[in-house]
Order: C-alpha cells, then sequence, then structure tokens
C-alpha cells in the first residue's frame, strides 16, 4: 500500500476511534468539524489545486442544505432521498455559476462568485414565505432518519459524518492522483501553458467547480439533516469566508489541509469565545495573520519542510 | 399605483441615495483606479465614519449644529489615519498583490466590525440632524437635510474632481496610476501617494456615511450594503473610471430607491446583483468604461 493512502487510512481510523474515547461535548463537535471539513475539501479542489479563489462557496453549501431541507419540509420527502438532492443542487448550483464566472479570472473572478452568493443569500430573505429568512427552520426528528438509522441520535450521527468525511477525503486523494488531478493543478500554475498542450482551461475548470459544488452541497445537505436545522446564515458572505480561512491555515492545495485548517479553527473560535464574544476579531486576525505570514498554510509548510510526498 | 406625488418622492429619496452613494463608490473606483486593490473593507471605513461621528458628537457640547460640523471634520480624518496605518501594516507588506489584499481586507473588515461591536455596542444610535426645516410640497413636506446632503456631496466630488485634475498631488497620483514604475523613476515616493490614497478613499467613505448618520442611525452592520452597492456602482461604471462610476451611482441610486420604494428592497438588491455579475462577466471594462 502507498504511504500516502496508509496515511488518510490512519487519519480514518483514528477519527473512528475517537468516537469512542470524546466526552459528549468534543463528540458532537467533531461530527460537525467532519462535515464542514467535506465542504473545506470542496473548496480546496477549486482555490487549492485548480487556483480559482472564490467567494461565493456558501451558495453551493446552501443549495445542498435548502434543497434537502425544503424537500424534506415543504415536501415531506424522506431523508434518503432528499440528502441525494442537496449533493446535486450543489453540483448544479456551481456548474451554473460556472459556465458564467469561469469567463472572468482573478479579481473578477472573486467578485463575480461573491455577487452570485449575495443573490442567492437574497433569495433566501425574499421567500421568507417558505424559508422563514433569517431565523430559518428546523427539521422533525422523526424525519431525521435514513431507514433504521436515525441521524438525530449522536452514536449514528458520528458513524454517518466520518462514512461521508471518510468518502469525500478518500475521493480527494483519487482526484489529486488522476491524471485529472494533474491537470487541474497545470491549471493553477500556468493556464495559457497547459491551453498550448492541448487542454481546455475553460471544461477542466467547469468540472473542478463542479466537483466542487458536488462536495459542498453533500456537507450543506448532511450538515441540514444531521443538527436538523437550516438557516439564512450558511449562505451569507461569512460562511464563504470560512472555507477559505479553513483551507488557508490548513495548507491549500494538501488533502489534509481542509480538516486540519476546520478542527483548529472551530476550536480557536471556541476557546476564544470563552474568554471574549470578539470571534469576528479572531477570524479577522486569523486571516491577516495567514496572508501576511503564512500564505502556504501549515501542511504546506510541513510539505515544503519535512515531508516531501504529503499529497 | 405609481402615481405623480409617490413617484417625486421616490426619486427624491432615490437622489439622496445616489449622492451618498456617489461619494462611498467615488473612493472605493478612486483606490482601484491607482492601486489597482479591492478594498472588501470599504464598507467598514463608511460604517467607522458613521461610529465615529456619534462619538464625536457625543463628546462635543452645545447645539446640535455644532457637533455635527465637528463630526464632519473629524470623523473622516480619523478614518483617513486608520485606513493610512492599514495601508502600511498591511497592504504594502503584500505588494499590493490582488488576491492577497482582498482576503487580507476581508481579514481587516471583519476586525473593524468587532471593534465597533466591541465599542460602540450592538445598538442603532441616531445623531441629531444640525437643522431641521422643511420644504413644503402641496402633497408633502420635505426634509431640508436630506437636500442639503445632496448639495454637499455635488459639493465634495466637485472639490475631489478639481483635486485630481487640478492640484499637484493629484498629478502625481494620475501618474502613478499610469505608470507606477516610471513615476518612481521620476522620483515620486509610490509608498506615501499609495498611503494617502488608500486613505482619500476611506475618509470618501467616512465623509459620506457621516452625512448619512442623521438620516439613518448608525450601527456596526451598517457598512454591508454601501460596500455592495458601490461595487456595483465601481463595477457597472467600469473599474478606475470616475466619470463612469458618478453615472453608475446616478442610476443605481435612482433606480434602487424606486423598486425599493414600489416593491420591495430586497427585489432591488437581488436584481442589481445578478446584474453586476453579468456586466463583469459580458463587459468587463464596465457600461461606460473607454478601455476595450
Amino acid at each position: 500500500m502507498r504511504r500516502d493512502l496508509a496515511l488518510h487510512l490512519a487519519v480514518i481510523a483514528g477519527l473512528a476511534v475517537l468516537s469512542v474515547l470524546l466526552p459528549p461535548y468534543h463528540h458532537t463537535n467533531t461530527a460537525r468539524i467532519m462535515l464542514l471539513a467535506v465542504y473545506a475539501m470542496g473548496y480546496n479542489i477549486a482555490f487549492g489545486y485548480t487556483g480559482l479563489l472564490s467567494l461565493g462557496h456558501a451558495l453551493f453549501f446552501g443549495a445542498g442544505m435548502y434543497a434537502t431541507g425544503l424537500l424534506m419540509e415543504l415536501g415531506d420527502w424522506p431523508a434518503a432521498v432528499a440528502l441525494p438532492m442537496g449533493l446535486l443542487a450543489g453540483g448544479a448550483a456551481a456548474v451554473a455559476v460556472g459556465l458564467l464566472a469561469l469567463r472572468t479570472a482573478g479579481v473578477s473572478f472573486m467578485i463575480v462568485t461573491l455577487m452570485f452568493a449575495q443573490a442567492g443569500y437574497l433569495l433566501v430573505m425574499y421567500f421568507t414565505a417558505y424559508t422563514r429568512g433569517e431565523e430559518g427552520f428546523n427539521l422533525a426528528r422523526a424525519a431525521r432518519a435514513i431507514g433504521p438509522l436515525d441521524l438525530s441520535s449522536d452514536g449514528t450521527r458520528y458513524a454517518v459524518a466520518l462514512v461521508l468525511f471518510a468518502v469525500a477525503l478518500l475521493g480527494q486523494l483519487a482526484l489529486v492522483r488522476s491524471r485529472f488531478g494533474r491537470v487541474m493543478v497545470a491549471m493553477r500554475e500556468n493556464e495559457e501553458r497547459s491551453r498550448m498542450l492541448g487542454y481546455d482551461p475553460f471544461r477542466v475548470k467547469l468540472i473542478a467547480l463542479g466537483v466542487s459544488g458536488l462536495y459542498s452541497g453533500a456537507a450543506g445537505a448532511a450538515y441540514g439533516v444531521m443538527f436538523g436545522y437550516v438557516g439564512a446564515s450558511f449562505v451569507a458572505t461569512q460562511f464563504s469566508i470560512l472555507p477559505l480561512l479553513w483551507v488557508l491555515l490548513g495548507g491549500a492545495g494538501t488533502t489534509l489541509g481542509p480538516l486540519l485548517g476546520a478542527v483548529l479553527m472551530f476550536y480557536l473560535i471556541d476557546i476564544a469565545s470563552g474568554y471574549t464574544t470578539a470571534h469576528l476579531a479572531v477570524i479577522g486576525v486569523a486571516l491577516l495573520v495567514l496572508v501576511l505570514f503564512a500564505p502556504r498554510g501549515l501542511l504546506g509548510v510541513v510539505r515544503e519542510r519535512l515531508v516531501r510526498w504529503l499529497p | 399605483m405609481i402615481s405623480g406625488p409617490y413617484l417625486l418622492l421616490a426619486l427624491m429619496e432615490g437622489t439622496v441615495m445616489a449622492a451618498v452613494l456617489a461619494l462611498t463608490a467615488v473612493g472605493l473606483s478612486l483606490v482601484f483606479g491607482v492601486m489597482r486593490v479591492v478594498n472588501v473593507a470599504h464598507g467598514e471605513f463608511f460604517m467607522l465614519g458613521a461610529v465615529l461621528a456619534w462619538f464625536v458628537a457625543q463628546a462635543v457640547p452645545g447645539p446640535a449644529w455644532a457637533a455635527f460640523v465637528v463630526a464632519l471634520l473629524v470623523a473622516p480624518l480619523i478614518v483617513a489615519a486608520l485606513a493610512a496605518l492599514a495601508d502600511w501594516a498591511v497592504l504594502k507588506r503584500l505588494g499590493y498583490e490582488p488576491e492577497a489584499t482582498i482576503v487580507a481586507t476581508i481579514g481587516l473588515s471583519y476586525i473593524l466590525q468587532q471593534g465597533a461591536l466591541s465599542f460602540f455596542g450592538p445598538d442603532a444610535r441616531p445623531i441629531e440632524a444640525p437643522f431641521t426645516w422643511r420644504i413644503q410640497f402641496p402633497w408633502f413636506g420635505y426634509s431640508g437635510y436630506k437636500v442639503a446632503v445632496v448639495v454637499a456631496a455635488v459639493v465634495i466630488l466637485l472639490a475631489v474632481w478639481l483635486f485630481m485634475n487640478r492640484s499637484r498631488a493629484g498629478l502625481v497620483m494620475r501618474a502613478t496610476q499610469i505608470d507606477r514604475d516610471t513615476a518612481r523613476a521620476f522620483g515620486i515616493n509610490v509608498d506615501r501617494v499609495y498611503a494617502l490614497v488608500f486613505a482619500m478613499g476611506a475618509g470618501l467613505a467616512g465623509l459620506a456615511a457621516v452625512l448619512l448618520v442623521p438620516i439613518q442611525q448608525a450601527h456596526y452592520l451598517m457598512g454591508h450594503d454601501p460596500l455592495l452597492l458601490s461595487f456595483i456602482v465601481v463595477i457597472i461604471g467600469g473599474l478606475g473610471s470616475v466619470r463612469g462610476t458618478l453615472i453608475a451611482a446616478l442610476v443605481i441610486g435612482l433606480s434602487d430607491g424606486v423598486i425599493s420604494f414600489f416593491w420591495s428592497p430586497t427585489l432591488a438588491k437581488i436584481l442589481a446583483t445578478l446584474f453586476v455579475a453579468l456586466v463583469l462577466v459580458f463587459r468587463p471594462q464596465g457600461l461606460f468604461g473607454e478601455r476595450a
């Protein structure tokens, strides 16, 4: 077995062992973090590997969350059918945005994605009659089950989150090790040269963004069902900035960076809120420090200095 | 549903919005034009202007107009000084690299927001208008202060135009905008020009906010809408084109006023955001931009 695969399996096994060891509070947190890490991995595929700095990923996360949530709440769909719809909604939203936004690059791409996400947030506000706007809505406990699996109970929730996380992590590893993954990196490093070699940048970037949207949509749908709440804060601008922060912190373009960044940031805010209510400042300072002093992130530095084979 | 007096009122409200928006957006446009920096913290500099104006107005004894005048002079200066500090401490160190500066100004905006929340609190607080006379129309009375805001905005914008086109400092700024390296070769201190432009852009946002506070209260989250609308205006007007920015501010301000008045403010914003995204995709030079 290759050592990078072994490392990833070890991380998954470690999280499985933690399920037994962790006290209830951290147990729930870890389930949350695993889902957020799936979202961060989606962001990493677009930003870390393909070089698409999006400021609108909350739209894809929100598309998944609202598609699943509204189908269950208003359409009485069972969770088992509504969840895949969330995944598809995230992917579809990303492809739709990509078809337009990918005609631009750099700063324009950032602003276009920001604007689309803002329009998505405003749409949620506009249809308050269905979405209940800022306040959001809770999903009934009885509906939050896939067959015999009750997703509102702690143990099952952790296990299902871990399965989703494991699939996402191994999928990401397979993607970046594949031929297509190397073309994605080529787009990030030098788009003109890859075009000259015969690759179609638009197509490659659109596929990468679509996969990124699938990840985000899946994370959003699962987060809504597992924690029973769908609200507009998950589509707001801040929720587009957070995955950027996690990925920057953990290391953009590293497979394990998104998880590491999400864990550290989650607990940084959690611990900081014990001393101060200034969690906005924590986010702000973290962004500034990272961009000024450590643009490669933690695992980026580790890869550069210590473990060169880190994927 | 749309009758004459209502439309007149909506248009007047729209004009006031457009005036404040034009001031804010010109600041953003100036920073982008000269420095090629997209300042996401621009909305927070706006908010800071309003919040500082409240503090200054509290501290100044005497009649309402005196407090307001002091706030109008002092608050934008503090905002500008803070912006110059941010430029020196952060943006300069990043070498004004476009993507890094966007991430950095996002970070900055969170810090400023938190600062306002911690020191100013979560409540919206008003400042008294410097005068209260009303203009009486046959159908309704209209606040004289709002008319004064429009006049003040026009005067300030004229002053900015004169500064940029007729003063030596403006000439130096335009030279830096056109070619930073040549400007440096001619002995222009580009770092100082950048600090000054960034301070001026933020100061204009602060100034616009102080003018707005007597109409709309100061609140720590009030920077969000001005940022969004300024982005829209600057992009539609053509990034870096001041004339385009002014035209776009008028168009967006008026249509936002009318759509918000008769339909819903949220709908107006949805249409505007989608519109701006499409403009960036299909006409990146803006609707009024000159570059092809």
